[in-house]
């Protein structure tokens, strides 16, 4: 039998405000416990919610780079459940008018096709507090500072045909959110999590399969190994003849595989209804009008123009695109170097791109600055430097050694172009090794690179590759 | 409208309220005699009415986003039956 998989993830993202989406307490992470939940976080009786400004405008730009509808009229509604990081007993959410509807993000297939993916629906909703079970004998600790902070639910249509379309979805999501400033996207830290709706059905069906909803899936690593394995385990049930049954599966990402969890089933009884502590949300066109003054460049409309403005492969743009930060700083040294975008793109993408790796450090916190990294470049580019040696100059750079010319002057790295020094060095080598030499005379083309190695050796790499190359055709033919 | 028992049990494991066995003919009576009364309004003809979120003709008035809150921990936790290392601590909730 041939299966289809059907999967739409739904995406929370913690809104980067600096207080809570009700309350006037702080979102900060990593505070002590419970030093940022106020009466309003922990559902006193009494307390009423009043709704943060900065989250609506939030949810506001998310609609418009996604080209959705912003509802001018929406409500917050409660959403009923007893767990003890919820004090209130219900999360004020929104359920039948969300404040952005009917979006869509297109996204890249590995064939190079684009494929536009559907949003269903964003939310405003608060989120949860955190329960803490390692360490407690027989209890848990709850720790309510993250009760209370905004989150933009995003729910996908079931448009996606695979884990690797997914994973490209989420990854465009992670994008675009952080950059409208809107998200950190720290998944670490739980900023960026996300749950997937995934069923089989027969290839050529129009109805939907039963879903399993997976749970806990933090890392665009484990949203792809998860649902790979759902799809197997699904497809086990019903090739043997069996049913998918409906329910909210866990994904262990120690074990690698997705398991039930029974007793959330019977709670899936949330009994909606419109909460009666929060007025209607209405959204004037002039808000949102000012809201779109605000949007920056969008990663797509980036990428466009990198590649058409600096001759770049879309493979290429796209990278240099995938954070704000990145294109930005890319700019940065273009426009520092003067030119010279593809050179530029490659010292980004190598050099830098691999030393951040390395320390698994951000674009931001790159001991070496967009003007610095130019530095060198332009260094390269009028030969000071060979494009080896600059290799070394620039690990120096990131150790913190100085600027370019600092460190070549420094470490005696000025690539040699005097073709009278170049020529004296080629004749000692000449005059060192008569048979290879002879061999060359005699035919033994393949000995050139030989020379140019020794002459490099005899130089420290500095002299200038091309001269070298030149010069040593001519003096080697005697 | 009348409810079953077992709608009657359903509805009390939501709310996480014991009811008695014996208590259950009597709620089942009540609780459909709240629901008949307000299927009256199932009468009314509602085509050209919006549905109403609020009984309050009124928008919700947005904050700015300020920290306005200060730290008062120690305060609120005098409430809680038990606390250790800054958590509120209650019966264990996983399997």
């Amino acid at each position: 039998m041939e299966w289809e998989t059907v999967i739409g993830l739904e995406i929370h993202t913690q809104l980067l405000t600096k207080s809570k989406i009700f309350s006037g307490a702080a979102t900060a992470f990593g505070a002590p416990p419970n030093t940022q939940a106020c009466l309003v976080d922990l559902g006193y009786p009494g307390v009423l919610p009043v709704l943060n400004q900065e989250a609506v405008r939030m949810a506001v730009k998310f609609g418009l780079a996604i080209g959705a509808t912003i509802a001018q009229h929406s409500v917050f509604a409660r959403k009923n459940y007893f767990y003890p990081d919820l004090p209130k007993g219900y999360q004020i959410s929104q359920y039948e008018l969300p404040v952005v509807s009917r979006g869509s993000v297109e996204i890249e297939l590995e064939d190079g096709a684009s494929k536009r993916i559907g949003i269903t629906r964003a939310h405003l909703e608060e989120d949860a507090g955190k329960s803490l079970h390692e360490g407690f004998e027989g209890v848990s600790g709850i720790d309510l500072n993250r009760a209370g902070t905004p989150l933009l639910e995003i729910v996908s249509e079931p448009d996606l045909r695979s884990a690797r379309e997914a994973v490209a979805y989420m990854k465009k999501i992670h994008t675009l959110v952080r950059y409208l400033g809107i998200c950190d996207g720290n998944m670490q830290e739980g900023s960026f999590r996300c749950d997937a709706n995934v069923s089989l059905r027969r290839k050529g069906d129009s109805k939907l399969g039963t879903r399993a909803e997976l749970k806990n899936i933090n890392s665009f690593h484990f949203v792809e190994k998860a649902i790979t394995y759902e799809i197997g385990r699904q497809a086990e049930v019903l090739e043997s003849g069996g049913q998918v049954v409906q329910e909210t599966r866990l994904y262990d990402s120690k074990k690698n595989e997705t398991r039930s969890m029974r007793s959330k089933e019977e709670a899936n009884d949330y009994r909606y209804f419109p909460d009666p502590d929060l007025l209607p949300l209405e959204i004037a066109p002039a808000f949102i009008a000012a809201v779109r003054e605000t949007l920056p460049e969008l990663p797509d409309a980036k990428r466009q123009r990198f590649a058409e403005q600096y001759g770049l492969s879309g493979y290429d743009a796209g990278l240099l695109t995938a954070s704000r930060e990145l294109a930005d700083y890319y700019e940065a040294v273009v426009k520092a170097v003067g030119g010279e975008p593809k050179a530029c793109a490659n010292w980004v993408m190598g050099e830098l791109a691999a030393a951040l790796n390395r320390g698994n450090q951000d674009i931001a916190a790159s001991p070496v600055s967009a003007a610095a990294l130019a530095g060198l470049i332009k260094r390269v580019l009028d030969n000071t430097v060979s494009g080896k040696l600059a290799k070394e100059v620039f690990e120096a750079m990131w150790a913190g050694e100085g600027e370019a010319d600092a460190v070549i002057a420094g470490r005696g790295l000025t690539q040699i172009t005097d073709s009278s020094a170049i020529e004296k060095v080629i004749d000692e080598v000449m005059a060192a090794n008569p048979e290879q030499l002879a061999a060359y005379r005699a035919g033994k083309d393949k000995l050139f690179a030989f020379f140019v190695g020794q002459v490099m050796k005899a130089s420290k790499g500095k002299a200038n590759p091309q001269q070298v190359n030149a010069l040593l055709k001519r003096k080697l033919a005697g | 409208m009348a409810l079953t028992p077992a709608e009657v049990r359903s509805i009390a494991g939501l709310a996480r309220l014991a009811v008695g066995e014996q208590d259950i003919p009597q709620y089942a009576r009540n609780l459909s005699r709240i629901l008949e009364f307000v299927a009256q309004l199932d009468k009314a003809d509602t085509r050209d009415i919006a549905p109403m979120a609020h009984p309050l003709d009124m928008a919700q008035r947005l904050r700015d986003d300020t920290v306005t809150e200060t730290n008062q921990r120690d305060v609120f936790q005098q409430n809680a039956p038990q606390v250790q290392a800054g958590l509120y601590i209650v019966p264990k909730i996983i399997e």
